[in-house]
């Protein structure tokens, strides 16, 4: 234990400083937490995140034909933003490993034109890592005309590992308003 | 950095007059003081709230106040007791004890000791006075949960946000502060394995409070800019996600009912030795235990989300985690029990208050075990059984045990003994009626009644009737305990140096009213 009252004040000044860097830290870690649980929910499939392939990744995986899963489609708009949304066809018969296309159409029914985000989500939560997707609609915002009707298409392989047990898949997308155009 | 302070240049002279003592002051007793007087005077406004709360809830249907001003009383109760009362109270318990208890002439940094403080009034003015803005307060819970916090909010929510900031700074002020002054500042002699209890409990909560009040800075930042700045962190319409809220605030919240009991267990652990004449048994284990506490707070906050869709393996983890705490506290428990064991055992007033701390944070414990079993969570989940857990570890655990440490350090800060008949009424009145108040809560909660609604289902009724007596009854006690303190302060009995028959510590070498200035030069320790 120091005496010295200059040298204790010295020594005082190094300690602050470090709690201080270590609350520095802890406040960048409190956002850092927000791509850690990204990347945690990529890893585990938990929250229903869904895979992005690279369409040249995808044609190098082999198809299996003794397997069939059904996926199912369903379409949810929020209320306030006036669109309509539905996919074409209900339910699809894959092989895990192939590549498949199907599409959603959206219309906008509001009197101006709105730009919105769709958010995916697969169920059960512990299959959605084996849910790939190539190309979707859900990469980047869409914008629709007042009136407008646009068809989206998805395209998207399962994966040859999905458990086994996994006999049904269900592919949500929910179309979030991300801004109206004024007018 | 001009907020390191240097030492008092006269050490002789007193106590500076007037308003300015209070303003500019560096001691970290006069500051001490302003800390717990500020605590008690938000634990008075967020009581009032509590009995606006019990009003509404003694009979079913609406009657008092409507829906939005219910929710926004829950809100503020919670905000302002947790934040306003009980963890300003423990900080103004360390400012006063800490220096005096390991021989140091005063905290580490003096200024920033003072700046520290000064930002609490300021935080409280600010928080409270959202309730009289346009749209009300907030009345989201103190929880904060977006999207009911950023898209569905009040205007006020932006000052709200900049209150939690700033309470923040001082909570991490103070933590450093706390920190600096117990690594730095210890008398020669005095090695870490010797520093009293509430010495080493609080040094843990200071860690605590440095790691997890900026998370939670982060949080209301993120809920700021969402609010304003188009981010999307907790907006799913933008990729965000609201249950990341969720985590986040856990992630400092769970640490957080830590850094509300911890300087408490160091308090107990005090009193209990005193009056029962004998050491603390397993001193080292208690230390140990206090660090394994702290060190699991981080790793479970998910139990306070079961229900939010979790995969069977996160329940399971977190399940596991949290049942783990029960070791470490269990081991407390037995030490304060051990303690007693044999000893020559007397029951004055902070033993009374520290022996109902020991029985009934225990029973709080013990729900707090139920409510960790993810299973059977889903049905206690949001329910008063949740009210009555969090208030037996919070008001007959953290509560109590700062009381028990006000009558136990009283006579040292003031030079007087207080009316010992009032003390021992005040504790009898509190002890029952609290357990009128809280423990109905219990059965209405398994029953199925929601938390935060101001009406509920009649079968509910003649529990929350006989809650809100008690309720009205406990509020009515802690005005008894006002008069007492401020009349030991004027006058009474004068306290002996040691004031207590089986007193060991340094803070008992000094006289009674402990002066101005101690250990300007340091004790030796051996």
């Amino acid at each position: 234990m120091t005496t010295n009252p200059s040298d204790l004040a010295r020594k005082n000044l190094r300690t602050v400083r470090k709690l201080a860097l270590v609350g520095v830290a802890m406040f960048g870690f409190g956002f850092l937490l927000v791509p850690l649980y990204d990347v945690f929910c990529d890893i585990t499939g938990l929250n229903g995140k869904t895979g992005r392939l690279e369409a040249a990744e995808a044609s190098g995986v082999g198809i299996d034909k003794e397997r069939t899963v059904t996926v199912e489609f369903i379409a949810n708009v929020r209320d306030e933003m006036g669109w309509d949304f539905r996919p074409q066809v209900a339910s699809m018969e894959v092989h895990p490993g192939a590549l498949m296309t199907t599409s959603f159409v959206a219309m906008n029914n509001q009197p101006h034109g709105v730009t919105g985000h769709a958010v995916p989500s697969v169920a059960p939560g512990r299959a959605s890592r084996y849910f790939n997707k190539t190309e979707c609609f859900c990469f980047s915002e869409q914008h629709l005309a007042a009136g407008e009707s646009k068809d989206m298409p998805v395209k998207f392989i399962v994966d040859r590992d999905l458990p086994r047990d996994v006999k049904r898949l269900t592919l949500s997308y929910t179309f979030f308003s991300s801004g109206d155009e004024p007018g | 950095m001009s907020t390191v302070a240097t030492a008092h240049a006269d050490e002789h002279h007193g106590a500076p007059k007037g308003i300015t003592r209070w303003l500019f002051s560096t001691n970290h007793k006069d500051i001490g003081t302003m800390y717990l007087w500020f605590a008690f005077t938000m634990f008075l406004i967020g009581g009032a709230m509590a009995m606006v709360i019990r009003a509404e809830l003694f009979a079913p249907g609406l009657q008092v106040v409507d829906p939005q001003f219910f929710n926004m009383m829950t809100t503020m109760h919670g905000l302002i007791m947790v934040f306003g009362a009980i963890m300003p109270a423990f900080v103004g318990l360390a400012n006063w004890m800490i220096p005096m208890m390991i021989g140091a002439p005063d905290m580490a940094l003096p200024r920033m000791n003072n700046w520290s403080f000064w930002i609490l009034p300021v935080a409280g003015t600010m928080l409270v006075s959202t309730m009289f803005m346009e749209g009300g307060g907030p009345a989201f819970g103190w929880t904060f949960y977006a999207p009911l916090s950023t898209t569905f909010a009040p205007a006020s929510t932006d000052f709200f946000i900049f209150s939690i900031h700033l309470l923040g700074f001082s909570s991490i002020m103070g933590a450093i502060n706390v920190i600096v002054t117990i690594l730095n500042m210890r008398a020669p002699g005095m090695n870490l394995m010797k520093m009293p209890m509430f010495v080493w409990t609080w040094l843990i909560t200071a860690f605590l409070l440095i790691a997890v009040m900026p998370v939670l800075a982060g949080a209301v930042t993120m809920m700021l800019t969402d609010r304003h700045f188009g981010t999307s962190f907790f907006d799913a319409a933008g990729g965000g996600d609201p249950v990341m809220f969720q985590h986040i605030f856990w992630f400092f919240g769970h640490p957080e009912v830590y850094i509300m009991i911890l300087p408490a267990f160091g308090i107990i652990s005090h009193i209990i030795p005193t009056f029962s004449r004998k050491p603390l048994f397993g001193y080292s284990s208690m230390v140990y235990a206090t660090a394994s506490i702290a060190f699991l707070s981080f790793i479970v906050w998910a139990h306070h989300m079961f229900t939010v869709g979790m995969p069977v393996a996160g329940e399971l983890y977190f399940m596991y985690a949290t049942i783990m705490i029960a070791v470490p506290t269990g081991v407390k428990v037995f030490n304060w029990v051990a303690t007693m064991w044999k000893g020559s055992l007397s029951f004055e007033i902070p033993m009374l208050w520290a022996l109902a701390f020991v029985i009934l944070f225990t029973i709080g414990g013990f729900s707090g075990l139920m409510l960790g079993v993810a299973p059977v969570d889903t049905q206690y989940h949001d329910t008063y059984f949740v009210v009555a857990h969090f208030h037996y570890v919070l008001v007959t655990g953290a509560l109590f045990s700062i009381i028990a440490g006000v009558y136990f350090w009283l006579p040292k800060w003031t030079g007087h003994m207080y009316n010992l008949k009032l003390a021992t009424f005040h504790f009898w009145w509190s002890v029952i009626w609290v357990n009128v108040l809280f423990f109905p809560q219990h059965f209405i909660g398994l029953a199925g009644m929601p938390r935060r609604i101001p009406d509920y289902a009649t079968q509910f009724a003649d529990w929350n009737m006989i809650s809100s007596i008690g309720g009205f009854a406990f509020g009515l006690g802690q005005l008894l305990f006002l008069y007492i303190v401020v009349s030991t302060i004027r006058g009474g009995e004068k306290a002996s140096t040691e004031v207590w028959d089986g007193s060991d510590g340094l803070e008992w070498t000094v006289p009674s009213p402990a002066p101005f200035h101690t250990f300007a030069t340091a004790p030796e320790v051996r």
